[in-house]
């Protein structure tokens, strides 16, 4: 029994694979001794990390006053970073969801690394608006507890509490089904394992044993959480744009922002899976699982997200001229034409303009542009949030508290820090366990690896040359 | 969870299309089979082996809808009776303002029962060993165990006669 596969269908796994070779090619990267690539990397991430740990302690020690937020400006990039950061965070979920309801194999060959992006994201996201309280030891306040001041409740109508349990509930899910999914591959390396190593396989493995049963509800869970996490991944980033959509400020208090986000969103983080995995499958030489293939389908959903987060940035220039509210109208003027102008050139150019180039499938199959372009993407995406944050509160109603803003080392360091954070995170993710999931590469091999595929598509060709010469 | 040790006499095989047939051949020869082991879900065998649909996703539902009433009843409560306060002098029971928080705690409640569900019926735990029967399982093997407890060796030879039958790759016994 052979599964039917479309004949113009590229292979997703190369190399005429066999299942054991599958186990040795992904598990073998987490019992070799580290590269001296992985060495250098560790520490140039660790380094920033620690100078981000020197920063929060900082900022901590100082005060919120050792940024150079002002009476005017009081987001700058610290919520800049956190929407980023957030946004990067939906390309995995997106990725196993999503594309596990519409079942799509390709999804296989990334998403476990594409999950472990999103969880480091979402708690890189996370640190910021912690730190931006300024008393991060009263952060618990943001949680309804009863408590003795009444019990006074919070704001359960404040778009803010509902970012709260938003990226809380986004991380848990998101945490559960990526470990869910490593549970049978911790298994695998468990297995090949001796001594201690087997014993800690063993314990983050669960005592998984590979029962049909077991496999069946695994499969049932892996449906549900898919269901679930599908209108959650939606509703974070909406819930995101709602701390400045629900908002009076001009520039921010307008509908289009959920659905502008949260494209922007997917197109960031898709950026941010394609950033890594260009490195990954190169240094694990995992080319044969993460195939071109792979890489030009992220790259056409990087085209068409980017192609709606241009048509948003039209349709609000647009609709604020049309709407003929002279606050609406100034503010675009403002982020077009006013002091941050450079910023809006940057996130039009980067997003709008750069992911055209994908329109052609020659530039779309290629790695070193593919690579460029995941860089452009992640820079623009900032910018964007940039835009939306600092450019409009520097010119709000009254011209008297118009104001400049530019970041101070801390704040910049900050970031550089949560960069650290996230790398290190990764790499020690990419040192432990299995990067591309191994159960499920093994479960579409009859239907998507080379071997199967060639003989049938082989036989199209034959056909179609042969209904060609008789016609 | 104290239990007695079994005796499994089982087979491996290379592909799991000769478990599939295999599987077949052992429902037709009558043989109860104790377990099928994979390194990763095969299609189609659940009703070979007569196992019942999964009944996990309506735990997950009932998880959800307890989420659902927990959050909106919740906030109901504080803003009516606990705590009312006037926010934009909208409603106390502002309904549509309860409406994101209500949502993710659905999603919560549902997904990490369903999780907890799902490792607590399975009998797995940070920790746990459970035994396996062999290490390639998990890699490359599909296996059929059988329970021969106390079983006699006439019982014992018409099942390594249907694994040889079967074209398993492997016969073998282990205590578990």
């Amino acid at each position: 029994m052979s599964a039917v596969v479309s004949p113009i269908r590229e292979p997703l796994i190369e190399g005429g694979k066999s299942y054991h070779q599958i186990t040795e090619d992904i598990c073998s990267p987490t019992e070799r001794t580290p590269s001296t690539a992985w060495v250098l990397a560790f520490i140039v991430a660790v380094a920033a990390l620690a100078f981000y740990v020197f920063c929060v302690a900082w900022t901590v020690w100082v005060g919120i006053g050792s940024w150079n937020l002002n009476r005017t400006i009081g987001w700058g990039w610290d919520i800049t970073n956190f929407v980023w950061w957030v946004g990067i965070g939906h390309a995995g979920t997106l990725i196993s969801a999503i594309l596990l309801l519409f079942r799509q194999k390709w999804r296989t060959g990334v998403n476990r690394a594409a999950e472990a992006m999103t969880i480091f994201a979402v708690i890189c996201a996370g640190q910021f608006p912690l730190i931006h309280m300024g008393r991060l030891w009263l952060g618990f306040f943001i949680f309804p507890y009863p408590n003795t001041r009444g019990p006074l409740w919070v704001n359960f109508n404040s778009p803010l509490l509902w970012d709260v349990f938003a990226i809380s509930t986004y991380f848990t899910v998101s945490l559960l089904f990526w470990y869910t999914g490593l549970v049978p591959d911790f298994a695998t390396i468990r297995d090949r394992a001796k001594g201690l190593r087997r014993k800690i396989y063993n314990f983050v493995s669960f005592g998984w044993t590979g029962s049909a049963k077991h496999w069946q509800r695994f499969e049932s869970l892996s449906l549900v959480l898919a269901g679930l996490a599908t209108p959650l991944v939606l509703s974070v980033h909406t819930i995101v744009s709602f701390d400045f959509a629900t908002s009076v400020i001009p520039g921010w208090h307008t509908t289009i922002f959920p659905p502008y986000f949260v494209a922007g969103a997917i197109f960031s983080g898709f950026a941010m899976v394609q950033t890594l995995m260009v490195i990954t499958r190169k240094v694990l030489k995992l080319e044969q699982y993460i195939t071109l293939s792979h890489i030009e389908s992220m790259n056409k959903v990087i085209l068409v997200t980017g192609t709606i987060v241009g048509v948003a940035y039209l349709t609000e220039l647009f609709i604020s001229w049309y709407s003929g509210y002279i606050y609406e109208q100034f503010a675009f003027y403002n982020r077009v034409m006013g002091p941050y102008w450079w910023s809006y050139v940057g996130m039009m150019s980067c997003n709008v303009l750069s992911p055209q180039i994908f329109w052609w499938k020659k530039l779309r199959r290629n790695i070193f542009v593919t690579f460029v372009m995941s860089i452009f993407v992640n820079i623009g995406m900032w910018f964007e949030r940039f835009v939306i944050i600092a450019t409009t509160l520097a010119r709000d109603y009254l011209p008297s508290s118009w104001s400049y803003y530019t970041p101070t080392w801390v704040e910049v360091g900050l970031f550089i820090g949560t960069l650290g954070l996230f790398f290190t995170l990764y790499l020690i993710f990419a040192r432990t366990a299995p990067v591309v999931a191994v159960a499920e590469v093994k479960s579409i091999l009859k239907s998507a690896g080379d071997q199967y595929l060639e003989p049938n598509a082989k036989h199209y060709a034959e056909a179609t040359k042969e209904v060609e010469t008789t016609a | 969870m104290s239990r007695e040790n079994k005796d499994v006499l089982y087979g491996l095989y290379d592909d799991e299309q000769d478990l599939l047939k295999a599987v077949d051949q052992a429902n037709a020869g009558h043989l109860e089979i104790m377990d099928v082991f994979t390194p990763f879900p095969v299609h189609g065998l659940d009703p070979k082996l007569g196992l019942a649909e999964s009944r996990l996703h309506i735990a997950g539902f009932v998880y959800g809808a307890l989420g659902t009433l927990t959050a909106f009843l919740f906030m109901t409560w504080v803003f009516t009776r606990d705590w009312p306060i006037i926010f934009g002098g909208k409603p106390y029971w502002s309904v549509p303002a309860f409406i994101p928080i209500t949502f993710e705690v659905t999603v919560l409640m549902a997904s990490v029962g369903m999780v907890v569900t799902f490792y607590t019926i399975c009998g797995m735990a940070p920790g746990i060993v459970n035994p396996t029967l062999d290490d390639r399982i998990t890699d490359d093997k599909f296996c059929i165990a059988f329970d021969v407890t106390g079983a006699e060796d006439a019982d014992k030879d018409k099942l390594k006669s249907f694994f040889t039958a079967s074209g398993a790759s492997e016969v073998n016994t282990k205590t578990i």
